[in-house]
Protein backbone atom coordinates (compact mmCIF):
# COMPACT_ATOMS: atom_id res chain seq x y z
CA UNK A 1 0.00 0.00 0.00
CA UNK A 2 1.16 3.51 -0.66
CA UNK A 3 2.90 5.61 1.92
CA UNK A 4 0.01 8.04 2.15
CA UNK A 5 -2.49 5.32 2.93
CA UNK A 6 -0.23 3.77 5.56
CA UNK A 7 0.09 7.08 7.33
CA UNK A 8 -3.64 7.63 7.03
CA UNK A 9 -4.31 4.45 9.02
CA UNK A 10 -1.57 5.19 11.54
CA UNK A 11 -2.73 8.75 12.20
CA UNK A 12 -6.34 7.63 12.41
CA UNK A 13 -5.38 5.14 15.13
CA UNK A 14 -3.50 7.92 16.95
CA UNK A 15 -6.53 10.19 16.77
CA UNK A 16 -8.86 7.49 18.07
CA UNK A 17 -6.51 6.80 20.97
CA UNK A 18 -6.16 10.51 21.79
CA UNK A 19 -9.95 10.76 21.98
CA UNK A 20 -10.09 7.60 24.12
CA UNK A 21 -7.44 9.06 26.41
CA UNK A 22 -9.54 12.15 27.23
CA UNK A 23 -13.00 10.65 26.85
CA UNK A 24 -15.06 11.79 29.83
CA UNK A 25 -15.63 9.00 32.33
CA UNK A 26 -17.17 9.01 35.79
CA UNK A 27 -14.61 9.79 38.49
CA UNK A 28 -14.80 6.24 39.82
CA UNK A 29 -13.71 4.66 36.55
CA UNK A 30 -11.27 7.37 35.59
CA UNK A 31 -8.40 5.67 37.41
CA UNK A 32 -9.01 2.44 35.52
CA UNK A 33 -8.75 4.07 32.12
CA UNK A 34 -6.04 2.23 30.13
CA UNK A 35 -3.14 4.32 28.85
CA UNK A 36 -4.27 4.22 25.25
CA UNK A 37 -1.53 6.49 23.97
CA UNK A 38 1.23 4.31 25.41
CA UNK A 39 -0.38 1.17 23.98
CA UNK A 40 -0.79 2.53 20.46
CA UNK A 41 2.65 4.12 20.42
CA UNK A 42 4.46 1.01 21.56
CA UNK A 43 2.52 -1.08 19.08
CA UNK A 44 3.43 1.06 16.08
CA UNK A 45 7.03 1.55 17.15
CA UNK A 46 7.37 -2.21 17.56
CA UNK A 47 5.62 -3.05 14.30
CA UNK A 48 6.84 -0.27 12.01
CA UNK A 49 9.88 1.43 13.53
CA UNK A 50 10.75 2.99 10.17
CA UNK A 51 7.37 4.75 10.01
CA UNK A 52 6.70 5.81 13.59
CA UNK A 53 9.70 7.27 15.36
CA UNK A 54 10.66 9.38 18.34
CA UNK A 55 9.46 12.55 16.63
CA UNK A 56 5.94 11.18 16.43
CA UNK A 57 6.10 10.18 20.07
CA UNK A 58 7.21 13.68 21.02
CA UNK A 59 4.45 15.43 19.06
CA UNK A 60 1.81 13.07 20.43
CA UNK A 61 3.10 13.64 23.94
CA UNK A 62 2.80 17.40 23.47
CA UNK A 63 -0.75 17.02 22.13
CA UNK A 64 -1.67 14.91 25.14
CA UNK A 65 -0.13 17.53 27.44
CA UNK A 66 -2.29 20.20 25.86
CA UNK A 67 -5.40 18.03 26.01
CA UNK A 68 -4.88 17.11 29.64
CA UNK A 69 -3.76 20.57 30.69
CA UNK A 70 -0.61 19.29 32.34
CA UNK A 71 2.81 20.94 32.21
CA UNK A 72 3.95 21.22 28.60
CA UNK A 73 6.50 18.53 27.70
CA UNK A 74 5.77 16.12 30.53
CA UNK A 75 4.21 13.41 28.38
CA UNK A 76 6.41 14.45 25.45
CA UNK A 77 9.55 13.57 27.36
CA UNK A 78 8.22 10.25 28.64
CA UNK A 79 6.81 9.17 25.30
CA UNK A 80 9.99 9.96 23.39
CA UNK A 81 12.10 8.06 25.95
CA UNK A 82 9.76 5.10 25.65
CA UNK A 83 9.81 5.22 21.85
CA UNK A 84 13.60 5.34 21.96
CA UNK A 85 13.90 2.23 24.13
CA UNK A 86 11.33 0.38 22.05
CA UNK A 87 12.90 1.33 18.74
CA UNK A 88 16.43 0.19 19.66
CA UNK A 89 15.07 -3.13 20.91
CA UNK A 90 12.25 -3.71 18.44
CA UNK A 91 13.94 -6.81 16.94
CA UNK A 92 13.97 -8.47 20.32
CA UNK A 93 10.48 -7.37 21.36
CA UNK A 94 8.99 -8.71 18.13
CA UNK A 95 10.11 -12.22 19.02
CA UNK A 96 8.51 -12.08 22.43
CA UNK A 97 5.34 -14.03 23.05
CA UNK A 98 2.16 -12.17 23.82
CA UNK A 99 2.54 -12.87 27.54
CA UNK A 100 6.07 -11.49 27.54
CA UNK A 101 5.07 -8.30 25.74
CA UNK A 102 2.20 -7.87 28.17
CA UNK A 103 4.58 -8.02 31.10
CA UNK A 104 6.99 -5.71 29.30
CA UNK A 105 4.18 -3.22 28.68
CA UNK A 106 3.30 -3.40 32.36
CA UNK A 107 6.88 -2.47 33.28
CA UNK A 108 6.94 0.33 30.70
CA UNK A 109 3.69 1.84 31.91
CA UNK A 110 4.79 1.57 35.52
CA UNK A 111 8.04 3.39 34.71
CA UNK A 112 6.19 6.00 32.68
CA UNK A 113 3.73 6.64 35.53
CA UNK A 114 6.55 6.83 38.01
CA UNK A 115 8.35 9.30 35.74
CA UNK A 116 5.21 11.41 35.33
CA UNK A 117 4.70 11.48 39.07
CA UNK A 118 8.33 12.42 39.62
CA UNK A 119 8.25 15.29 37.12
CA UNK A 120 4.92 16.57 38.36
CA UNK A 121 5.93 16.40 42.00
CA UNK A 122 9.16 18.27 41.35
CA UNK A 123 7.32 21.04 39.49
CA UNK A 124 4.17 21.65 41.49
CA UNK A 125 2.41 20.70 44.65
CA UNK A 126 0.44 17.53 44.01
CA UNK A 127 -1.12 14.67 45.88
CA UNK A 128 -0.82 11.04 44.85
CA UNK A 129 -4.06 9.10 44.89
CA UNK A 130 -3.94 5.40 45.56
CA UNK A 131 -5.83 4.40 42.39
CA UNK A 132 -3.18 6.14 40.30
CA UNK A 133 -1.32 2.92 39.49
CA UNK A 134 -4.38 0.76 38.88
CA UNK A 135 -4.48 1.68 35.22
CA UNK A 136 -1.34 -0.44 34.73
CA UNK A 137 -3.43 -3.56 35.25
CA UNK A 138 -6.26 -2.48 32.99
CA UNK A 139 -3.69 -1.60 30.33
CA UNK A 140 -2.11 -5.03 30.69
CA UNK A 141 -5.49 -6.72 30.37
CA UNK A 142 -6.33 -4.65 27.31
CA UNK A 143 -2.96 -5.07 25.61
CA UNK A 144 -3.26 -8.63 24.10
CA UNK A 145 -6.63 -7.83 22.53
CA UNK A 146 -5.41 -4.45 21.42
CA UNK A 147 -2.29 -6.04 19.93
CA UNK A 148 -4.28 -8.64 17.99
CA UNK A 149 -6.77 -6.04 16.82
CA UNK A 150 -4.03 -3.69 15.61
CA UNK A 151 -2.29 -6.55 13.83
CA UNK A 152 -5.56 -7.40 12.14
CA UNK A 153 -5.92 -3.75 11.06
CA UNK A 154 -2.32 -3.68 9.85
CA UNK A 155 -2.67 -6.83 7.78
CA UNK A 156 -6.15 -5.98 6.54
CA UNK A 157 -5.15 -2.54 5.25
CA UNK A 158 -1.62 -3.63 4.37
CA UNK A 159 0.00 -0.87 6.38
CA UNK A 160 3.75 -1.09 5.97
CA UNK B 1 15.05 15.59 21.90
CA UNK B 2 15.36 15.08 25.63
CA UNK B 3 17.10 18.42 26.05
CA UNK B 4 14.28 19.95 24.06
CA UNK B 5 11.68 18.37 26.35
CA UNK B 6 13.44 19.43 29.51
CA UNK B 7 13.78 22.91 28.04
CA UNK B 8 10.05 22.96 27.35
CA UNK B 9 9.27 21.76 30.86
CA UNK B 10 11.34 24.47 32.46
CA UNK B 11 10.19 27.18 30.08
CA UNK B 12 6.55 26.34 30.65
CA UNK B 13 6.71 25.90 34.37
CA UNK B 14 9.29 28.29 35.70
CA UNK B 15 9.04 31.20 33.32
CA UNK B 16 5.54 30.77 31.94
CA UNK B 17 6.85 31.50 28.46
CA UNK B 18 3.93 29.81 26.80
CA UNK B 19 1.07 31.54 28.53
CA UNK B 20 0.35 33.78 25.51
CA UNK B 21 0.88 30.90 23.08
CA UNK B 22 -1.30 28.59 25.15
CA UNK B 23 -4.43 30.23 23.81
CA UNK B 24 -3.49 29.19 20.28
CA UNK B 25 -2.12 25.81 21.33
CA UNK B 26 -5.30 25.05 23.24
CA UNK B 27 -7.33 26.11 20.22
CA UNK B 28 -5.42 23.61 18.07
CA UNK B 29 -6.42 20.68 20.23
CA UNK B 30 -9.97 21.94 20.87
CA UNK B 31 -11.47 19.89 17.97
CA UNK B 32 -10.26 16.66 19.59
CA UNK B 33 -11.89 17.72 22.84
CA UNK B 34 -15.14 18.42 21.03
CA UNK B 35 -14.97 14.97 19.40
CA UNK B 36 -14.44 13.35 22.79
CA UNK B 37 -17.34 15.31 24.24
CA UNK B 38 -19.70 14.61 21.32
CA UNK B 39 -20.98 11.12 22.32
CA UNK B 40 -21.95 12.36 25.76
CA UNK B 41 -23.78 15.33 24.31
CA UNK B 42 -25.50 13.13 21.77
CA UNK B 43 -26.55 10.72 24.47
CA UNK B 44 -27.84 13.61 26.57
CA UNK B 45 -29.98 15.03 23.79
CA UNK B 46 -31.16 11.52 22.90
CA UNK B 47 -32.32 10.81 26.44
CA UNK B 48 -34.02 14.21 26.51
CA UNK B 49 -35.87 13.30 23.34
CA UNK B 50 -37.21 10.00 24.59
CA UNK B 51 -38.54 11.37 27.88
CA UNK B 52 -42.18 10.56 28.25
CA UNK B 53 -44.91 13.15 28.22
CA UNK B 54 -45.76 12.31 31.81
CA UNK B 55 -42.18 12.94 32.95
CA UNK B 56 -42.08 16.21 31.05
CA UNK B 57 -45.31 17.41 32.58
CA UNK B 58 -44.10 16.53 36.07
CA UNK B 59 -40.80 18.24 35.48
CA UNK B 60 -42.53 21.30 34.14
CA UNK B 61 -44.76 21.50 37.20
CA UNK B 62 -41.78 21.13 39.49
CA UNK B 63 -39.92 23.87 37.66
CA UNK B 64 -42.99 26.13 37.75
CA UNK B 65 -43.16 25.67 41.52
CA UNK B 66 -39.47 26.37 41.94
CA UNK B 67 -39.81 29.41 39.72
CA UNK B 68 -42.65 30.74 41.84
CA UNK B 69 -40.67 30.31 45.04
CA UNK B 70 -37.59 31.92 43.55
CA UNK B 71 -39.60 34.83 42.20
CA UNK B 72 -41.17 35.37 45.59
CA UNK B 73 -37.70 35.38 47.13
CA UNK B 74 -36.57 37.79 44.49
CA UNK B 75 -39.29 40.27 45.39
CA UNK B 76 -37.90 40.38 48.87
CA UNK B 77 -34.37 40.52 47.54
CA UNK B 78 -35.13 43.62 45.47
CA UNK B 79 -36.46 45.38 48.50
CA UNK B 80 -33.50 44.29 50.62
CA UNK B 81 -31.15 45.44 47.91
CA UNK B 82 -32.58 48.94 47.82
CA UNK B 83 -32.57 49.07 51.59
CA UNK B 84 -28.98 47.88 51.65
CA UNK B 85 -28.09 50.52 49.09
CA UNK B 86 -29.63 53.25 51.19
CA UNK B 87 -27.77 52.06 54.26
CA UNK B 88 -24.54 51.93 52.34
CA UNK B 89 -25.10 55.44 51.08
CA UNK B 90 -25.56 56.54 54.66
CA UNK B 91 -22.26 54.85 55.49
CA UNK B 92 -20.51 56.37 52.48
CA UNK B 93 -19.31 53.00 51.23
CA UNK B 94 -19.95 51.71 47.75
CA UNK B 95 -20.67 48.10 47.10
CA UNK B 96 -21.79 46.60 43.86
CA UNK B 97 -23.86 43.46 43.58
CA UNK B 98 -24.37 43.37 39.83
CA UNK B 99 -22.07 41.13 37.89
CA UNK B 100 -22.18 40.05 34.31
CA UNK B 101 -22.41 36.29 34.17
CA UNK B 102 -22.61 33.53 31.61
CA UNK B 103 -23.77 29.93 31.72
CA UNK B 104 -21.21 27.38 30.59
CA UNK B 105 -21.23 23.63 30.18
CA UNK B 106 -18.65 21.22 31.59
CA UNK B 107 -16.98 19.20 28.85
CA UNK B 108 -14.73 16.95 30.85
CA UNK B 109 -13.67 16.52 34.40
CA UNK B 110 -10.23 15.94 35.76
CA UNK B 111 -8.26 14.43 32.93
CA UNK B 112 -4.81 15.09 34.33
CA UNK B 113 -4.19 12.61 37.15
CA UNK B 114 -2.46 15.03 39.50
CA UNK B 115 -4.61 18.13 39.39
CA UNK B 116 -8.29 18.86 39.84
CA UNK B 117 -9.41 20.61 36.73
CA UNK B 118 -12.37 20.69 34.47
CA UNK B 119 -12.87 21.81 30.92
CA UNK B 120 -15.65 24.23 29.98
CA UNK B 121 -17.01 25.15 26.56
CA UNK B 122 -16.44 28.91 26.70
CA UNK B 123 -13.18 30.58 25.77
CA UNK B 124 -11.44 33.81 24.86
CA UNK B 125 -13.99 34.43 22.11
CA UNK B 126 -16.69 34.67 24.79
CA UNK B 127 -14.54 37.04 26.86
CA UNK B 128 -13.26 34.51 29.37
CA UNK B 129 -10.10 35.70 31.10
CA UNK B 130 -7.42 34.15 33.27
CA UNK B 131 -8.35 33.96 36.93
CA UNK B 132 -12.05 34.43 36.29
CA UNK B 133 -14.27 33.14 39.13
CA UNK B 134 -16.52 30.17 38.36
CA UNK B 135 -19.51 29.23 40.52
CA UNK B 136 -22.54 26.99 40.36
CA UNK B 137 -25.92 27.29 42.04
CA UNK B 138 -24.50 25.99 45.32
CA UNK B 139 -21.27 27.91 45.70
CA UNK B 140 -17.80 28.64 44.42
CA UNK B 141 -16.32 26.02 42.09
CA UNK B 142 -12.94 27.44 41.11
CA UNK B 143 -11.22 29.82 38.76
CA UNK B 144 -10.11 29.80 35.12
CA UNK B 145 -6.51 28.64 34.81
CA UNK B 146 -6.04 28.32 31.05
CA UNK B 147 -7.90 29.96 28.22
CA UNK B 148 -8.33 28.69 24.69
CA UNK B 149 -10.34 30.39 21.98
CA UNK B 150 -13.42 28.21 22.48
CA UNK B 151 -12.58 26.16 25.57
CA UNK B 152 -11.02 26.93 28.94
CA UNK B 153 -9.76 25.05 31.90
CA UNK B 154 -10.98 25.65 35.44
CA UNK B 155 -8.86 24.77 38.43
CA UNK B 156 -11.13 23.67 41.26
CA UNK B 157 -10.96 24.94 44.84
CA UNK B 158 -9.95 21.44 46.02
CA UNK B 159 -6.79 21.45 43.89
CA UNK B 160 -3.65 21.43 46.01
CA UNK B 161 -2.39 24.63 44.39
CA UNK B 162 -5.55 26.64 44.94
CA UNK B 163 -6.21 29.05 47.77
CA UNK B 164 -9.15 31.39 48.32
CA UNK B 165 -9.67 34.09 50.94
CA UNK B 166 -12.83 33.56 52.97
CA UNK B 167 -14.61 34.76 56.06
CA UNK B 168 -16.90 32.96 58.44
CA UNK B 169 -20.44 34.06 57.74
CA UNK B 170 -21.45 33.97 61.38
CA UNK B 171 -18.84 36.35 62.78
CA UNK B 172 -16.62 37.63 59.95
CA UNK B 173 -13.46 35.89 61.12
CA UNK B 174 -11.22 35.82 58.06
CA UNK B 175 -9.20 32.83 56.89
CA UNK B 176 -7.78 31.24 53.79
CA UNK B 177 -9.07 27.98 52.35
CA UNK B 178 -6.56 25.74 50.61
CA UNK B 179 -7.29 22.71 48.46
CA UNK B 180 -6.14 19.41 49.87
CA UNK B 181 -5.99 17.34 46.69
CA UNK B 182 -8.92 15.17 47.77
CA UNK B 183 -12.35 15.66 46.23
CA UNK B 184 -14.30 16.49 49.33
CA UNK B 185 -11.81 18.14 51.62
CA UNK B 186 -10.34 21.59 52.05
CA UNK B 187 -7.75 22.79 54.53
CA UNK B 188 -7.94 25.97 56.54
CA UNK B 189 -4.37 26.64 57.67
CA UNK B 190 -3.07 29.21 60.16
CA UNK B 191 -6.14 29.39 62.33
CA UNK B 192 -5.41 30.47 65.89
CA UNK B 193 -6.33 27.93 68.50
CA UNK B 194 -8.73 30.34 70.18
CA UNK B 195 -10.42 31.49 66.99
CA UNK B 196 -14.19 31.50 67.14
CA UNK B 197 -14.82 28.83 64.52
CA UNK B 198 -17.16 25.93 65.08
CA UNK B 199 -17.99 22.82 63.10
CA UNK B 200 -20.78 23.57 60.66
CA UNK B 201 -19.83 27.22 60.13
CA UNK B 202 -20.33 28.45 56.59
CA UNK B 203 -17.32 30.06 54.91
CA UNK B 204 -18.08 32.69 52.27
CA UNK B 205 -15.71 34.54 49.97
CA UNK B 206 -14.35 37.67 51.57
CA UNK B 207 -13.40 39.39 48.33
CA UNK B 208 -10.07 40.39 49.84
CA UNK B 209 -7.94 38.85 47.10
CA UNK B 210 -9.76 40.94 44.53
CA UNK B 211 -10.37 37.90 42.39
CA UNK B 212 -13.58 36.44 43.77
CA UNK B 213 -16.51 38.76 44.48
CA UNK B 214 -17.48 38.84 48.14
CA UNK B 215 -20.31 36.84 49.65
CA UNK B 216 -20.44 33.55 47.76
CA UNK B 217 -20.51 30.37 49.88
CA UNK B 218 -17.37 28.24 49.61
CA UNK B 219 -17.27 25.54 52.26
CA UNK B 220 -18.58 24.28 55.57
CA UNK B 221 -16.24 23.58 58.47
CA UNK B 222 -16.21 19.84 59.05
CA UNK B 223 -13.61 19.52 61.78
CA UNK B 224 -12.00 21.89 64.25
CA UNK B 225 -9.34 20.36 66.41
CA UNK B 226 -6.74 21.83 68.65
CA UNK B 227 -3.98 19.89 70.31
CA UNK B 228 -2.28 21.33 73.33
CA UNK B 229 1.09 22.82 72.42
CA UNK B 230 0.39 23.21 68.73
CA UNK B 231 0.75 26.64 67.20
CA UNK B 232 -2.38 26.46 65.08
CA UNK B 233 -5.57 24.46 65.10
CA UNK B 234 -6.20 21.82 62.45
CA UNK B 235 -9.29 22.85 60.57
CA UNK B 236 -10.80 21.04 57.61
CA UNK B 237 -13.82 21.96 55.55
CA UNK B 238 -15.97 20.41 52.85
CA UNK B 239 -16.90 22.36 49.72
CA UNK B 240 -20.59 23.26 49.51
CA UNK B 241 -20.73 22.87 45.73
CA UNK B 242 -20.95 19.40 44.20
CA UNK B 243 -17.72 19.76 42.28
CA UNK B 244 -17.81 16.45 40.44
CA UNK B 245 -21.51 16.41 39.68
CA UNK B 246 -22.47 19.73 38.15
CA UNK B 247 -23.05 19.90 34.43
CA UNK B 248 -23.65 23.64 34.15
CA UNK B 249 -21.57 26.37 35.74
CA UNK B 250 -21.68 30.16 35.86
CA UNK B 251 -18.80 32.39 34.84
CA UNK B 252 -18.69 35.72 36.68
CA UNK B 253 -17.20 38.94 35.41
CA UNK B 254 -15.66 40.64 38.36
CA UNK B 255 -15.08 44.02 36.72
CA UNK B 256 -13.98 46.16 39.56
CA UNK B 257 -12.39 43.81 42.06
CA UNK B 258 -11.41 46.36 44.65
CA UNK B 259 -14.80 48.06 44.71
CA UNK B 260 -16.39 45.09 46.40
CA UNK B 261 -13.51 44.17 48.63
CA UNK B 262 -14.15 45.13 52.21
CA UNK B 263 -11.48 47.81 52.25
CA UNK B 264 -13.72 50.43 53.78
CA UNK B 265 -11.05 52.20 55.74
CA UNK B 266 -13.07 55.41 55.78
CA UNK B 267 -15.28 54.08 58.53
CA UNK B 268 -18.00 56.40 59.80
CA UNK B 269 -16.06 57.12 63.01
CA UNK B 270 -13.62 59.20 61.02
CA UNK B 271 -16.35 61.54 59.89
CA UNK B 272 -18.04 61.78 63.22
CA UNK B 273 -16.96 64.62 65.36
CA UNK B 274 -15.79 63.17 68.66
CA UNK B 275 -18.20 63.99 71.39
CA UNK B 276 -16.56 65.79 74.23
Amino acid sequence: MSLFNSYKIIYLSFLVCLVAAIFPLPIMFNAFRPDWMLLVLSYWVMALPHRVNIGHAFILGLLLDLLLGSILGMHGLLFSLLAYFTSINFQRFRNFTLVQTTLLLGVFIFLAKLGLYWIASSMQEITLHRPYFWSIFTSMIIWPWFFLFMRFIRVRYKVS
Amino acid sequence: MIACCVGLLIADNKYNLFSPARVYLNSIVAPIQYIADAPQKLFGSFSENIMTRQALVERNQQLEKDNLHLKADRLLLGQLQSENKQLRELLNSEKKFKYKRMITEVMSLRSDPFTHQLLIDKGALNGVYLGQPVINEQGVVGQVSQVGSTTSRVVLIVDATHGIPVRVQRNDVIAIVHGSGAWDQLKVPFVQSNADIKEGDLLVTSGLGGRFPAGYPVAKISRFEYQEGELYATVTATPVADLDRSRYLLLLWNDDPLADADLTLDSPELFDVPVQ
